[in-house]
């Protein structure tokens, strides 16, 4: 199905645009043009370009992965993961339930004791370089296996969630036998075992980020990958069970808030690692305090994109692009508050809309497409809730106007301007393609607003001046900041927030913190 | 007679990615099974190619990605791995006995693997972000020297020969490796191995043969910039290291130390690679 | 004019992204008869003479004998000496002559010299004129009179139309593209144009991407459409696909059209022809099986 474009549309058509002098010259009805007459009838579409996955075999059923072996589940009860972009099962996988969650932990106990803990680090770096190549040989089957468990396009899995998860594994093997010089005159040793859960919005990455840090630095793990999204930890399972890993050092078991909550609680856990929503994660940092439990959490973010007068403007309207858009918006550290100097708010709008324009929605798998399903119902109905919260304060709201398919759940790119901080959809992330425009006219008022915030995970800061973006780096207060750039990613580049985003970091010689006693 | 008359490989230096003659055409006896091997004897000139192909293959080799260069150092080991065998012999050669010398090839597979996971790491390690106290953004961290010379040490001829080559490639420099004729057959495996790793042409050069006229050509040349010298000889050292001076060498000396100090701890480091390091600091004002 | 500053990273990105549209089936041959239409055919040797120029012209109209579908190139492009038999030799079909000038490659000689040089082009027949900036001049900084020089020239063609070559690869940054670029659309070009061909690197898609979004930026202020050419080291046809795909998403399908783009290749010819009947027969081709005119 080809996927089509067609020129922006306010969603109030006939109402005064914005005035300006650029905006004057568009015509009532809202679509932008150029006043200039272009030849009639070159067109040039782009044909489907579907990623072919006839070599990719689901089985109907799958189950838990615990002591190196699959298991049925003890509860018998099985779920189903869909393709959100056509709404069809893909398979289903086993609910581990409380007894399952046991069987786990002690198995990821026993392999502590018995295996790993004996594993010289060498070994331990050994057996992780293995699984990083491994997911790199295979990377196309399991590029192609997250577009249609998670809805994104096969360009994002294929380009940037494979490689950096076989990235991060590569990475920490190579810390596994080094932890002596990562912390001066410290002996490191591990943690014991490890619960891991994490989101649907970049499953095998996510399952990256946990499983190779805590793993090189000698921990064993019990994983539970979220519940909409939970095929490419299986395929990683199979990974470590053919990388002839001890039994038990990585357990991973399917399921869902009772799963995880189940995990969390299991006396048998030296350490809880958390990302998804700050909701959740404040209850999980309860039953951690409570039970005296080290935990580390990535949660939420609102990120603000700060974009100053001499900001390369080109480059910083596809840095809010891949801010906002990239991965339908499914991104913790979006950069979901666009704040833009005065003086060049109308070139940033007139450019932003006329890009958009070029985004191409439709089925994840072509390879063509930028903009793919969003994850679940339940997402969508979240995010059309505040989209519509948006456009009930009075925010002038613009979508692309690309027809939408007739199944699956999806939500055209949609940006609102005349926002103001206390707006819900300034406040509240939407986790969603969803962007806010707000204005500033000086560099302090910028870092105010930015700032003001409950959370602190990310943020963006562009201009062209060297020594104003040294500056308003250090005022940011956020965990991660993009200058001239924005969603940028390393396995040795450390990532975490501030504030109620979360605290510890993944990536770097600061991610082996979280698995060490010291 | 023989059973099955084999095939005899010519034994030649790689300079540039390619296995080449000596342009002296001048070789030396070497004993392998019983037989003589003609082993190429590496001149004056063959050093200065060499040089000249680590310094063309050095800005790019440079500019990689650390990560890329940890791929590809890893790579060299797989390729050792799958080549067990012909180290193996070769060490049988030399005269190592059996056990000994599949304790070698071990101990050298695991070190190539040890440094492959230190390329992108090495940077994290060395730099700092410096508090001045001024309003300045002060950060200091290592980039490669360039081209480093580097004389293997004899014995242990494999793991001794890997030790004191790898660690140079992964700060990011390019070799050029002099071997000496008391085994050559274990650098020119570890050549035949690097040429089928990625490792991209004239990263590593090696040249086998004598001293007497490499050495001082190497320790002289102005556009080396380091020099890693594994030399018992203590006056062709001595005489080595003086001429180093002409142009600011870098130079670390290690003597000939026991065999059995290569499969110690103190024979691998992040040191080693600082070895051939330089620490850059870049000031930049911060404020509006 | 207010100069917008450009991040070499960020724009590198953004060309690398663009480079991953797949373009298949009917979409790659319309692509490739778009390549051809647009085509500025190109010979510039020393040791051009007529007779080879009449061959290029001869291809030129008909590009394969095989194939009487496929549409003539839009121009060949050659040295002010040949302008006459090039004319000659397209007399009846609707290929335009574009002659280099002002000094190509380049342009190191007296003004008096160019705009000689640029008449006598037209005279002889010149349907476009393709001009060089003065490199030295520009990177010096006296951008006032590189502009009035291609001014001069732009007098100087007459109803023959202008493009201007930057020769991005002598300029050093993005900045400075953008910056040439402006100036030459201000002092008149119809077509901005990447490189002489003759300097490594000639055209890249970063450098081709940084003058989209400038004729774009110029056409909302000024509403003056001007076209771009892009020229040097396209060789292969999935090179000029993804120049294609440079335009599509920076200023809209419509403008892949000879008015409006250019590619000035040579071989990259035969290498659509064998795209196309690749994608007709669906086997892979030979160039035995193509002229080498």
């Amino acid at each position: 199905m080809a996927t089509s474009q067609a020129p922006i549309r306010r969603r109030r058509p006939g109402k005064a645009a914005r005035t300006s002098t650029r905006s004057a010259r568009q015509p009532a009805d809202g679509h932008a043009r150029l006043a200039v007459a272009s030849p009639a009838g070159t067109s040039w579409p782009y044909a489907a370009a579907p990623e072919s996955h006839d070599y990719l075999k689901l089985a109907s059923r799958y189950e838990l992965f615990i002591g190196g072996k699959w298991v049925k589940p003890l509860g018998g009860r099985h779920f189903a993961s869909i393709n959100p972009a056509t709404e069809e099962v893909l398979t289903h996988v086993g609910e581990a339930s409380a007894a399952d969650v046991d069987r786990a932990v002690r198995a990821a106990r026993t392999a502590y004791e018995k295996y790993w803990r004996r594993c010289t680090p060498a070994s331990r770096a050994k057996y992780l370089y293995r699984i990083a190549r491994a997911i790199t040989e295979r990377s196309r089957e399991l590029a192609v296996l997250e577009s249609m468990d998670t809805g994104k396009p096969i360009k994002e899995s294929r380009d940037f969630d494979i490689p950096l998860a076989a990235a991060h594994f590569f990475y920490y093997a190579g810390w596994a036998d080094k932890l002596p010089w990562a912390f001066p005159n410290v002996e490191p040793r591990p943690l014991g075992v490890a619960g891991q859960i994490i989101p649907w919005n970049f499953p095998l990455l996510m399952a990256a980020w946990k499983i190779a840090p805590a793993l090189a630095c000698g921990n064993t793990v019990v994983l539970k990958p979220a519940e909409t999204t939970p095929l490419t930890a299986l395929w990683l399972a199979e990974i470590v069970r053919q990388a002839n890993l001890p039994p038990g050092v990585v357990n991973i078991i399917t399921g869902g808030g009772d799963t995880g909550a189940a995990l969390v609680r299991h006396p048998g856990l030296d350490k809880v690692a958390f990302t998804g929503s700050t909701e959740v994660g404040k209850e999980i940092a309860r039953e951690c305090a409570r039970l005296r439990r080290r935990v580390t959490l990535e949660l939420g973010g609102k990120a603000a994109n700060i974009i100053f007068d001499d900001a390369p403007l080109d480059e910083a309207v596809e840095g809010i692009i891949n801010g906002i858009f990239f991965n339908q918006g499914h991104v913790c550290c979006a950069g979901s508050r666009l704040l833009v100097q005065e003086p060049v708010l109308d070139a940033v709008v007139h450019k932003l809309h006329r890009r958009m324009q070029t985004l191409r929605l439709g089925p994840p798998l072509d390879k063509n497409t930028d903009i793919g399903a969003i994850n679940s119902k339940a997402q969508l109905q979240k995010i059309q809730a505040l989209a519509d919260s948006g456009e009930a304060a009075g925010c002038k709201r613009y979508e692309t106007t690309c027809a939408l398919p007739a199944r699956g759940y999806w939500f055209r790119p949609t940006f609102f301007t005349g926002v103001a901080l206390s707006h819900r959809i300034a406040q509240e992330e939407i986790f969603g393609p969803v962007l806010s425009v707000m204005t500033f006219r000086t560099p302090d008022e910028a870092v105010e607003k930015a700032n003001n915030t409950r959370y602190g995970l990310s943020a963006g800061v562009w201009t062209d001046k060297g020594s104003k973006n040294f500056k308003i780096v250090s005022q940011l207060r956020a965990g991660v900041v993009w200058a001239n750039t924005y969603n940028k990613f390393d396995p040795s580049s450390p990532f975490g927030g501030y504030k109620e985003s979360g605290f510890g970091r993944e990536g770097g010689m600061h991610g082996l913190l979280p698995y060490l006693e010291r | 007679m023989e059973r099955r008359v084999t095939i005899r490989k010519t034994a030649k230096l790689f300079i540039g990615g390619a296995f080449v003659r000596s342009e002296s055409g001048r070789t030396f006896t070497y004993k392998q099974d019983g037989r003589v091997v003609n082993v190429a004897r590496a001149s004056r000139k063959d050093v200065r190619d060499a040089v000249r192909a680590g310094r063309t293959a050095w800005p790019s080799w440079r500019d990689r990605t650390a990560y890329n260069r940890g791929q590809i150092v890893y790579r060299v080991a797989e390729m050792l791995e799958s080549r067990r065998e012909q180290f193996t012999d070769a060490l049988l050669a030399s005269g190592i006995a059996p056990g000994a010398a599949a304790g070698e090839v071990n101990a050298a597979i695991d070190r190539v693997v040890w440094y492959a996971g230190w390329c992108d790491k090495i940077e994290q390690l060395l730099s700092t972000k410096n508090p001045v106290g001024i309003k300045h953004f002060n950060v200091s961290s290592p980039e490669p020297t360039g081209v480093v010379g580097v004389v293997a040490p004899d014995r242990p001829s494999l793991l001794g020969l890997v030790s004191t080559v790898i660690p140079v490639v992964c700060g990011g420099n390019c070799a050029v490796v002099l071997v000496g004729e008391s085994d050559p057959l274990c650098a020119i495996a570890l050549a035949e191995a690097l040429a089928t790793a990625d490792v991209p042409a004239g990263v590593v050069n090696i040249l086998t043969g004598g001293f007497a006229d490499t050495v001082p050509t190497l320790a002289g040349h102005m556009d080396v910039n380091a020099l890693d010298l594994w030399i018992g000889d203590e006056k062709l050292d001595a005489a080595a290291a003086q001429r180093a001076c002409d142009n600011v060498k870098r130079v670390r000396r290690g003597g000939a130390p026991a065999r059995r100090f290569w499969f110690g701890d103190s024979a691998q480091g992040p040191d080693w690679i600082e070895a051939f390091m330089e620490i850059k600091t870049v000031w930049h004002p911060a404020g509006v | 004019m207010a100069f917008v500053p450009v991040d070499a990273v960020g724009l590198e990105e953004r060309a690398s992204s663009l480079a991953t549209r797949s373009i298949k089936r009917d979409a790659k041959v319309a692509g490739l008869r778009l390549v051809i239409s647009c085509m500025d055919l190109t010979s510039l040797e020393g040791k051009d003479t007529p007779e080879r120029i009449k061959q290029l012209c001869r291809k030129a109209v008909t590009v394969d004998p095989d194939d009487p579908t496929l549409p003539a190139v839009a121009a060949v492009c050659v040295y002010p000496a040949l302008v006459a038999a090039a004319k000659r030799a397209l007399l009846g079909s609707s290929v335009k002559v574009a002659s280099v000038a002002t000094a190509f490659p380049s342009g190191q000689s007296g003004l008096d010299v160019k705009l000689r040089e640029v008449r006598d082009a037209v005279t002889d027949g010149a349907d476009e004129v393709d001009m060089v900036i003065d490199r030295g001049r520009f990177l010096a900084g006296h951008y006032r009179e590189v502009a009035e020089e291609i001014a001069a020239v732009k007098e100087a063609s007459g109803t023959a139309r202008l493009k201007v070559i930057l020769e991005t690869g002598e300029l050093g940054t993005y900045d400075n593209v953008r910056r040439a670029s402006w100036l030459a659309m201000e002092a008149g070009a119809d077509f901005i144009k990447t490189s002489t061909g003759k300097v490594q690197p000639a055209a890249t898609p970063p450098a081709a991407l940084a003058m989209l979004q400038t004729i774009r930026d110029y056409e909302a202020r000024s509403h003056r459409a001007v076209g771009l050419k892009v020229a040097g080291g396209i060789r292969t046809a999935k090179q000029a696909l993804q120049y294609l795909v440079l335009v599509k998403e920076t200023l809209g399908e419509e403008r892949l059209d000879p008015r409006y783009f250019r590619i000035g290749a040579s071989s990259l010819l035969n290498d659509a022809l064998m795209q196309l009947r690749k994608e007709r027969t669906g086997t892979y081709q030979s160039d035995d099986y193509f002229t080498k005119d």
